[in-house]
């Protein structure tokens, strides 16, 4: 998935011509694999998928907006995704979520503006045994707690700073 | 014909229709949040809900279909609590802010909540206030207000044929907001206020400029010139609780004199103009092979919807402004440099049916030398509010003649405020100019009433015109599209924004059902009968303006003042 802000307009079109029904029923479908092609839905992916299927930007918003599967930011360097499923809720996944919105200054579904983070809510990941987990690019932090994460983030911009020097 | 047994009566129903409507045509009213008028039901806010006695279970009488036999109670303990526990709901994510709410006393979930007998907040905190709208130039969205019932969406889309907004999020979080939750002034909205109108609480509102005109008003510097639209004075009535269909015409100038405006102007003065450069411009196009079939611009709303969606119909456009344009530029040119005042210390106020003329007279075609010519515009709804603050009752005033020069109109001037009345007013003009006689019977009624669509074959002279007259715009898309189709049978389309034209605007009194808007209609067509001058140019004003300044239709002056062009406008649609 790539990370920084790309328009992708000859992906987009591509993913729009392998639907070549234009019927509004694909809608969803398209929305998902530009999303997943993109890593988000831009304003110019919606008002392409809205000129392709006839329908206006505003109806495709309210829809990607109904679902939680879409966002309309791009994704952060690191993108950090917290598990609010039942037993890492039980296991405090509520104060992990506060302590990653402290620590990062973003809101789920948002981007930080040095791109360095984005969030994501996810409702389980399959790996309770490891609750509260969170997911940092594909990696699980088993067993959060404030410090764990304090550090975590804290090695993640050394880390950035380093490779900016 | 089925029979129903309601609250013990017996009423007669049309098979196919729904409990509402039945209901309705007896005299029994059930209240109702997100029904509409000739749009399919949604069921979505509950409040129709009647019992069916022999089942004991509540049902919507908008989306329940009526069958032979039934028996129903409006207003059972069991009816009453339902509707009562659904404001309650309603009203527990609702601010309690209604004495500073721009629509107290209008506002159909205030009348229901105190109708019910609700006296105390049920459940629920006042909804924190969220961050209103006021981006756009026409209409502010309050979505702290918004009880999601889905009026404007629906108005938006299936009447308007805009989909300016629609519902974002979902359950709790879900809000009715442009595309990306952007502000209303980059949207695609043509700001025609229809979403005002149907809105059944404060969340929509117009943007007012009642403060900037007042204090215009208090400035002694200033020089302040009012113009009324021909749709006002048959409306501005029912602000003071009036019948609807009542003509206040000379008391409306009157309480604009007391208001303190130094000159008052009717807009129907530069309606028979605007007649005589597009039926001028019309002529020309056809003499001359020029791009048919051509299209009227008086309606803001509709210009705005071309740029955006139909920009390959841009050169079919009338290059005329509309009347209020027109007035504002013979203001701020001929009439200041004859009255010897600076044009910058005029200040120009237009009382317009419609929320879309203050989007118009920020545009940027429309003034010279960074001076708009048009500087406020009120609605019908804000004049109302303006002469209860100055204290100036109208029904008590007596009637006074509008100023010269623009204060003379002919009636078919007048009409322009109805669907069909700028078509009906060109055509008489046209059958003058191409024949040299007047119509023998200048009523047109192919062309009136409420019909989205209306057409006419008329032959005038040598030429056989095809006329076709649509309001609200989703009749309009129908229509281009068939031109983009091939069809060619047309030489003009009248198109104005609202269903039925300006006495339907989204300035408009609110509360009004289709029947008002009749009566509303009606009184124009009254004027247009009972008055003798009755063709534009036969508008002696219009005449003598052509001859000291003008020259004549579609001459250098009237393209410097009078006309304009437009260019495609690119909002996420």
């Amino acid at each position: 998935m790539p990370t920084e802000e790309v328009t992708n307009a000859e992906e987009i079109e591509q993913i729009l011509a392998d639907h070549a029904g234009r019927s509004r029923d694909d809608l969803i479908p398209i929305l998902q694999e530009i999303q997943d092609t993109c890593g988000y839905l831009s304003r110019e992916a919606v008002t392409s998928v809205g000129r392709y299927l006839n329908l206006p930007a505003s109806k495709i918003y309210g829809v990607a907006t109904f679902y939680n599967q879409f966002r309309f930011e791009p994704l952060g360097r690191y993108h950090i995704q917290v598990c609010r499923g039942t037993a890492c809720h039980v296991k405090g996944s509520a104060g992990v979520m506060d302590m990653v919105i402290n620590e990062i200054g973003v809101q789920p579904g948002q981007t930080s503006r040095d791109r360095l983070f984005s969030l994501e809510v996810v409702a389980c990941m399959g790996a309770c045994g490891l609750a509260p987990v969170i997911c940092v690019n594909g990696e699980f932090h088993a067993k959060m707690t404030p410090r764990k994460l304090a550090q975590l983030v804290a090695e993640i911009r050394q880390k950035e700073s380093s490779n900016a020097e | 014909m089925i029979t129903l047994k309601v609250d013990n009566r017996t009423i007669e129903a049309n098979e196919g229709e729904t409990i509402l409507s039945a209901l309705n045509r007896h005299g029994i009213h059930v209240p109702t949040l997100c029904h509409m008028e000739e749009l399919p039901p949604t069921g979505a806010c509950r409040m129709c809900v009647v019992e069916q006695e022999d089942t004991a279970r509540l049902i919507t009488a908008c989306s329940h279909p009526v069958a032979d036999g039934m028996v129903l109670s409006t207003h059972s303990p069991k009816v009453l609590g339902a509707r009562r526990m659904i404001v309650e709901l309603l009203l527990s994510s609702h601010p309690d802010d209604c004495l500073y709410c721009s629509r107290s006393g209008k506002c159909d979930l205030q009348q229901l909540a105190e109708g019910l007998g609700v006296r105390r907040r049920a459940a629920g905190e006042p909804a924190p206030s969220t961050p209103m709208d006021v981006s756009g130039p026409s209409i502010i969205r309050d979505p702290s207000k918004c009880i999601l019932c889905g009026k404007c969406v629906r108005t938006c889309e299936e009447i308007q044929g805009v989909s300016a907004i629609d519902f974002v999020g979902r359950g709790s979080k879900a809000t009715v907001a442009p595309a990306f939750d952007e502000g209303l002034n980059v949207s695609s909205c043509i700001n025609c206020g229809q979403c005002i109108i149907v809105c059944p609480t404060g969340a929509l509102s117009e943007h007012s400029y009642l403060d900037e005109v007042a204090a215009a008003l208090a400035d002694p510097e200033t020089f302040v010139v009012v113009q009324h639209a021909p749709a006002v004075s048959v409306t501005l009535a029912e602000e003071f609780g009036a019948r609807t269909g009542k003509d206040v015409d000379g008391q409306m100038v009157a309480a604009l004199r007391r208001l303190g405006f130094d000159r008052v102007f009717d807009t129907s003065f530069t309606a028979d103009l605007t007649i005589m450069e597009e039926a001028s411009e019309l002529a020309h196009r056809v003499a001359t092979g020029g791009r048919l079939p051509m299209l009227t611009s008086c309606s803001p709303g509709w210009i705005k919807f071309v740029e955006q969606f139909y920009p390959d119909f841009m050169e079919n456009l009338s290059t005329c402004k509309s009347p209020q344009q027109m007035m504002g530029a013979i203001i701020k040119s001929f009439f200041a440099e004859r009255e010897g005042i600076d044009k910058r210390k005029i200040v120009s106020v237009s009382i317009m049916p419609c929320t879309a003329k203050k989007f118009e007279c920020q545009r940027p075609e429309m003034g010279r030398e960074y001076i708009p010519d048009v500087d406020y515009v009120l609605t019908t709804r804000e004049l109302g509010r303006l002469l209860r603050m100055y204290g100036v009752m109208l029904p008590s005033l007596e009637p006074e003649q509008a100023d010269n020069p623009f204060g003379e109109r002919s009636t078919a001037g007048k009409i322009f405020g109805a669907s069909g009345g700028v078509m009906e007013a060109a055509v008489r003009t046209a059958h003058f100019l191409l024949t040299g006689k007047e119509m023998d019977e200048p009523q047109i009624r192919p062309l009136r009433g409420l019909k989205g669509v209306k057409s006419l074959k008329a032959r005038i002279g040598d030429l056989e015109v095809g006329a076709a007259v649509v309001s609200g715009l989703g009749n309009a898309r129908a229509i281009l599209d068939e031109v983009r189709g091939g069809r060619d049978d047309l030489h003009f389309i009248e198109v104005m924004t609202c269903p039925g034209g300006c006495i339907a605007g989204g300035g408009q009194p609110l509360g009004a059902d289709l029947s008002a808007i009749r009566a509303r209609m009606k009184a124009l067509y009254k004027i247009d009968r009972s008055e003798p001058i009755r063709t534009s140019h036969s508008n002696t004003s219009v005449k003598r303006l052509y001859e000291e300044f003008l020259g004549e239709p579609l001459g250098h002056k009237s393209h410097e003042l009078l006309h304009t062009h437009y260019g495609k406008r690119e909002v996420m649609t």
